[in-house]
């Protein structure tokens, strides 16, 4: 936990010297906001049957960036990440208006390729969910279900996928055993690297260190600030530390609005709307 | 006095759950004890090992269960290859495809296939199935060990689906969910993901239909022709080991050998169901513990 503490204070100030300082680079030299968009959202709203859950969101998320999404419980975050990979489909009554693209392609339009999609678009779940089988086979699912044959390319690819989630270490010397018999943090990883498996553009990770202890939980953080290199990662938390730590930018929801988007510095010394800085604060919520 | 009563409440119950055992260990002392006096004159060996039950014969009583056994797992395992693929499909049909109002229709009519009398189905076999047979394969009659599988797969077809349905229902939402969100259709999520975690009670439905298909007497005896000869293939006639006590055992004079031979059949019939089940319960258990 101490260990913890300090990591963050580190990580806060790390932070703000980049808000300050907006050392060169080719985003931060044209100022703020700015970055290839992968995902962008436009009026978006969201209905479990009547009841509306997001109202009229419009908001872009950008390439080789972490989007925290963070905001009171039932405020819709977990529906609006799930809406990003058509995950809600599977639930009867639910319908949509207003436009989700990624890569500038409408992905509610009809004829779009759920299937595809999914592919580009990953996700983690909030708790751990290994498929019964062993540590190998779940990460070679991905490649299996797309038809990938040669047992060389699966091998080293669930090398790599696990060497990318930060378990390889762990689990080599036991790839055959059951993914039941990991630890919670190590199953939440091993989904992270079935996630990684299938090379996806965009990872969306639903509170994905909310079941896990607080080291499991630092190990998680540290893999995602990795990830960010190579992906883009937009994740909801509860937990507004984790999203002062790991997010270059912060979405708050609130009553399936979105309240205030940001830079996370800004977000987190400097909000826009005093609603926000209450959340923040800890002041409701 | 409300001591007394939970007392006399508690000895009820246990008297109940006793009762089941009492009555188990029952029939196994009434069968070994009757099938012993038939082993003075026959050899274990000729009964278990040889073809041939000819007990009524003049000229030299047979009394061999060969035959009978070799029939009996006929058109077991022939009925259970009918209804294994029928009943997991219907099973993923119902519990992930069907849209709810079909579901709601289609569960209780499967329901109401379990309660079709064994005799209605027998003669099914004889005026619908055992003619469709014999046009199929052009032989003279399709009373034969394929018809018997057949008919057999149709009553082991509701324990399937229900209790292959109630497990695959069981999976977890999350592995739906994380097979779906890796980008797999909805047949490669019930095919690799939901099959393959609801296979211990997948099997179990299996055993069971498998119990009920070796037990069953009416069906087999009336649509499998009953020839006590050995059976080299599905279309010819066979005799399980329900049918020939079912015809046999009325008419035989007691306390003969004939007479304790067919309860040594009862006894051999008896273990087999007993072994069934107590592997299907093994294996359950140890599958279990592999996965969860």
């Amino acid at each position: 936990m101490q260990k913890l503490k300090e990591r963050s204070v580190n990580r806060k100030t790390g932070k703000s010297q980049n808000g300050n300082g907006e050392p060169a680079g080719p985003g931060a030299a044209k100022g703020k906001k700015m970055g290839e968009i992968v995902i962008r959202t436009e009026g978006f709203n969201f209905y479990y049957g009547d009841e509306i859950a997001i109202k009229s969101v419009t908001m872009d998320i950008y390439k080789n960036k972490v989007t925290g999404i963070i905001g009171p419980s039932g405020c819709g975050k977990s529906t609006f990440l799930r809406s990003l990979n058509r995950m809600n489909d599977v639930i009867d009554g639910t319908r949509i208006e207003g436009k989700v693209e990624i890569d500038g392609q409408d992905i509610y339009a009809p004829g779009v390729d759920v299937v595809s999609l999914r592919r580009k678009v990953g996700m983690v779940f909030q708790k751990s969910n290994p498929f019964p089988k062993t540590i190998f086979e779940n990460v070679a699912y991905g490649l299996r279900i797309n038809g990938v044959k040669d047992r060389a390319y699966i091998s080293d690819k669930v090398e790599a996928s696990l060497k990318g989630a930060a378990l390889w270490k762990e689990v080599k010397d036991r790839l055959n055993d059951s993914a039941f018999d990991l630890s919670g943090g190590q199953q939440q990883r091993l989904c992270i690297a079935r996630a990684l498996a299938i090379e996806p553009e965009v990872i969306l990770m639903d509170e994905p260190a909310s079941a896990l202890d607080p080291t499991a939980t630092l190990k998680i953080e540290e893999l995602i600030e990795e990830l960010k290199n190579d992906y883009t990662i937009a994740i909801v938390t509860h937990n507004m530390q984790q999203a002062a730590r790991i997010s270059d930018y912060t979405a708050f929801f609130m009553l399936g609005e979105l309240v205030e988007y940001d830079e996370t510095s800004k977000m987190f010394t400097n909000p826009g709307k005093k609603i926000t800085e209450d959340y923040i604060t800890g002041r409701f919520g | 006095m409300s001591d007394l009563k939970e007392k006399a409440i508690h000895g009820l119950f246990m008297f109940n759950g006793l009762l089941v055992v009492i009555v188990l260990v029952g029939i196994f002392a009434l069968l070994v004890g009757t099938s012993i006096p038939a082993f003075r004159e026959i050899s274990l060996k000729e009964f278990l090992f040889t073809a041939r039950w000819n007990p009524t014969s003049y000229v030299r009583t047979q009394y061999g269960i060969g035959a009978m056994l070799v029939s009996t797992a006929m058109v077991t395992i022939g009925a259970l290859v009918i209804a294994f693929p029928l009943g997991i499909g219907t099973a993923a049909y119902l519990s992930d495809i069907a849209s709810p109002r079909v579901r709601e229709i289609a569960k209780p009519i499967i329901e109401i296939l379990a309660g079709i009398p064994s005799v209605v189905i027998g003669f099914l076999g004889i005026v619908l199935v055992g003619p469709a047979i014999a046009r199929l394969f052009n032989i003279p009659n399709g009373l034969n060990a394929l018809n018997g599988s057949f008919l057999l797969a149709i009553m082991a077809l509701p324990t399937i689906i229900s209790i292959s349905e109630d497990a695959l229902k069981s999976v977890p939402k999350s592995f739906t969910e994380a097979s779906l969100a890796l980008g797999s259709t909805h047949w490669q999520t019930i095919v690799k993901v939901k099959i393959p975690a609801a296979a211990s009670g997948i099997f179990a439905s299996c055993m069971l239909g498998m119990g009920r298909a070796i037990g069953e007497t009416m069906t087999v005896l009336m649509a499998t022709g009953c020839a006590p000869a050995m059976p080299h293939g599905f279309l010819d006639s066979v005799r399980t080991m329900t049918s020939t006590i079912a015809i046999e055992l009325g008419e035989v004079p007691y306390y003969t050998t004939h007479y304790y031979a067919l309860f040594g059949v009862g006894l051999v019939l008896f273990i087999i169901t007993f072994l069934v089940n107590m592997i299907s319960d093994i294996v359950l258990r140890k599958y279990q513990i592999k996965v969860r």
